[in-house]
């Protein structure tokens, strides 16, 4: 141990030039943190941090309340409920009920099949990762995933499906010809807009898994298995709900795919039962609002209005409830987070 | 420029004063003279139950020759210990000696971390740790850890987890009822969450959750209970509840307890191993080491020299 130390000699007090120096602290004010005492780059840099929020405030509800205006202008309950036509006239051409039921099916069939392989995917990553070198594979198919344009993958998906091996998730011309197109190939592609989504907010929620409760399970002689299945994937459930809400609300709006793979039509393909319908073609809200509004065919503005409307109200929801099952799931397990929950 | 804080202090007189004053002395550490272990006062239960000596049932766990290597880094020096049943075994030393990858060693838990290497032998009732299967290892040398860490699942899941088989069948609530009872009531919890056995396990108070993580552990019917600084996240209250508890215990098992606290190794140790950078510096029992330490090392440490 040091014996002494030398002896120190006091520095003066700094001085710095712009600032008073000695005489008594003010008084009335507590000594909180003054802006006043900031350097003029630092209040700057805080003005525009504020406008900055205020601007995206400003965006957003702009798009909410121009929609809100332009769409309850023309929503009528029975476009909710009513077939489209193809009809020239604008009082024949009925509502958007196909395309509702279009939008609620594909993105059904899209998170249930990234849902089960996003997590487990996550789950190899997080608790196996062994080799190495595979899980950076991995990582990096994901990434790849992720930020592949929809269209590409469309394109993708359409020559993927027009094989022969794939005639079941379409239809076969007279001549054996693959269609390609139809809910099963556009969910099957969807699936891949929503699992980097779910795959992320999965791995998140494991890392996040303390390493002592993981050791907790097997020291209890529990096997991996039983840890993954009763203790861990338990503790990410919020998680995984957050992710397929997100990834939810990314299929409902994607519009790409819809037109490639599904075909973009008005109706449904009301053949065969249920599963000539995931069989068919059909269209969803975003093609609907593409189809009719007026960069498509144009004719129908009010109509795109009202459904992207609804389409808005379907992906603000998802939000809103991505936003709930994170702070539900961070009080079911006792953790305070930021009120930003979410992603 | 300055913030306010900053300018506070060079307005206050005393700090001017200070300042310019001679800094104030190193404390100087005399190892030359004996050391001062703070008496001991009987302060809660736990003081009361003190053991009686000589009392320690056959040894259930021997370690012999142990070293583990962390890569290159040997982490634990050829340590050799008994665990006998009926006694508390506790473990001090400072941080990074080596006493947490030990209690690890127990279970085969050091064996998650990919780097590390062990080598000597550890027998239980007489047979080698690596030919007893891990999972039926560690349901009979069960652990408890420092932070308290309930599954997220009830209470009654929590015990009963421990309890289910991974075989295809699981034993419905009924059969498994009084053996989580009986778990929660040698743990001491069960007269506070009797009312509510279905209660989210992560809502109940740090020393509570500890408990439940002692009865989760107890009802794998474990012989050996290995305790990482069981009490060092909990309040000097819930501390003296789990002490209690330990030396109720220990009648009917082997307890290692790892701590950093000397007063507690103290109370509830019977017999007391100090660990210094991966070597055992000395092992005695309890009372002797903490009154007249035989190694120089040890004698520093008790006396608060270092730590």
């Amino acid at each position: 141990m040091a014996t002494s130390m030398p002896p120190r000699t006091p520095l003066p007090p700094l001085r710095v030039p712009g600032q008073p120096t000695g005489g008594p602290p003010p008084k009335k004010r507590r000594a909180n943190e003054s802006i006043s005492t900031w350097r003029l780059t630092d209040r700057i840099g805080y003005f525009l941090m504020w406008a900055a929020g205020l601007l995206v405030v400003a965006i957003g509800l702009g798009i909410v309340g121009f929609m809100a205006i332009k769409g309850l202008q023309y929503l009528r309950p029975v476009l909710l409920t009513s077939h489209p036509q193809a009809d020239l006239d604008q009082s024949k051409s009925g509502g958007f009920f196909d395309p509702l039921v279009g939008t609620v099916l594909l993105t059904v069939i899209g998170i249930a099949i990234a849902t089960p392989i996003a997590v487990a995917t996550a789950v190899w990553i997080v608790e196996y990762g062994r080799p190495t070198w595979l899980a950076r594979v991995i990582d990096s198919g994901i990434e790849i995933i992720a930020g592949t344009p929809d269209i590409v993958l469309a394109l993708f998906g359409l020559v993927l499906f027009q094989q022969g091996i794939f005639g079941w998730m379409s239809f076969r011309a007279e001549d054996g010809a693959v269609f390609g197109r139809s809910f099963l190939t556009a969910g099957a592609m969807m699936s891949l807009i929503a699992l980097p989504m779910v795959f992320a907010a999965t791995r998140e929620g494991l890392q996040a898994v303390p390493a002592h409760v993981r050791e907790a399970s097997y020291g209890l002689g529990k096997t991996r298995a039983a840890t993954i299945r009763r203790v861990l994937l338990p503790s990410v459930k919020s998680n995984i709900s957050t992710g397929a809400a997100l990834g939810m609300g990314r299929i409902a709006g994607d519009t790409a795919i819809v037109v490639v793979l599904l075909g973009a039509s008005l109706r449904l393909d009301p053949e065969g039962g249920i599963f000539g319908i995931l069989q068919g073609t059909g269209g969803t809200l975003t093609s609907y609002v593409y189809n009719n509004s007026p960069a498509g065919e144009g004719n129908a503005a009010q109509k795109a209005y009202a459904a992207a409307f609804v389409l808005l109200l379907i992906v603000i929801g998802l939000n809103f409830a991505v936003d709930a099952i994170a702070r539900r799931g961070a009080r079911a397990n006792g953790i305070e987070t930021s009120r930003l929950g979410g992603s | 420029m300055i913030t306010n804080d900053e300018r506070e202090r060079r307005m206050d007189p005393e700090q001017q004063s200070s300042s310019g004053a001679v800094p104030p002395p190193i404390r100087r550490i005399r190892v030359d003279t004996s050391p001062t272990v703070a008496p001991s006062r009987p302060t809660h239960a736990a003081e009361t139950l003190r053991p009686t000596r000589g009392a320690a049932g056959p040894e259930r766990m021997t370690i012999d020759g142990l070293s583990v290597f962390y890569g290159p880094k040997e982490a634990v020096k050829q340590v050799s210990l008994p665990i006998r049943q009926g006694e508390v075994l506790a473990l001090i030393g400072p941080s990074g000696c080596g006493k947490t990858t030990l209690l690890r060693t127990l279970n085969r838990l050091t064996e998650l971390t990919a780097s590390a290497r062990r080598e000597g032998q550890i027998t239980l009732d007489g047979t080698d740790i690596d030919d007893i299967e891990v999972t039926a290892l560690r349901r009979r040398v069960s652990m408890v850890f420092q932070q308290p860490n309930p599954f997220p699942m009830s209470v009654f899941d929590n015990v009963a987890y421990a309890l289910r088989e991974q075989g295809s069948k699981r034993p419905s609530r009924k059969v498994l009822e009084p053996y989580v009872v009986d778990a929660l009531q040698r743990a001491g919890l069960y007269d506070e969450v009797a009312h509510d056995l279905s209660h989210p396990a992560l809502r109940l108070s740090g020393g509570q959750q500890q408990r439940l993580c002692i009865a989760r552990a107890l009802a794998a019917g474990p012989e050996v209970l290995l305790m990482d600084e069981p009490c060092s996240a909990l309040d000097p209250k819930s501390t003296a509840v789990i002490e209690d508890l330990i030396l109720e215990l220990r009648e009917s098992l082997a307890i290692v307890i790892v701590t950093h606290n000397l007063q507690q190794a103290h109370r509830v140790g019977d017999h007391v191993a100090f660990m210094y950078l991966g070597d055992l510096v000395e092992y005695a029992p309890g009372d002797e080491l903490f009154t007249n330490p035989r190694a120089e090392r040890t004698r520093d440490y008790v006396g608060g020299v270092f730590g």
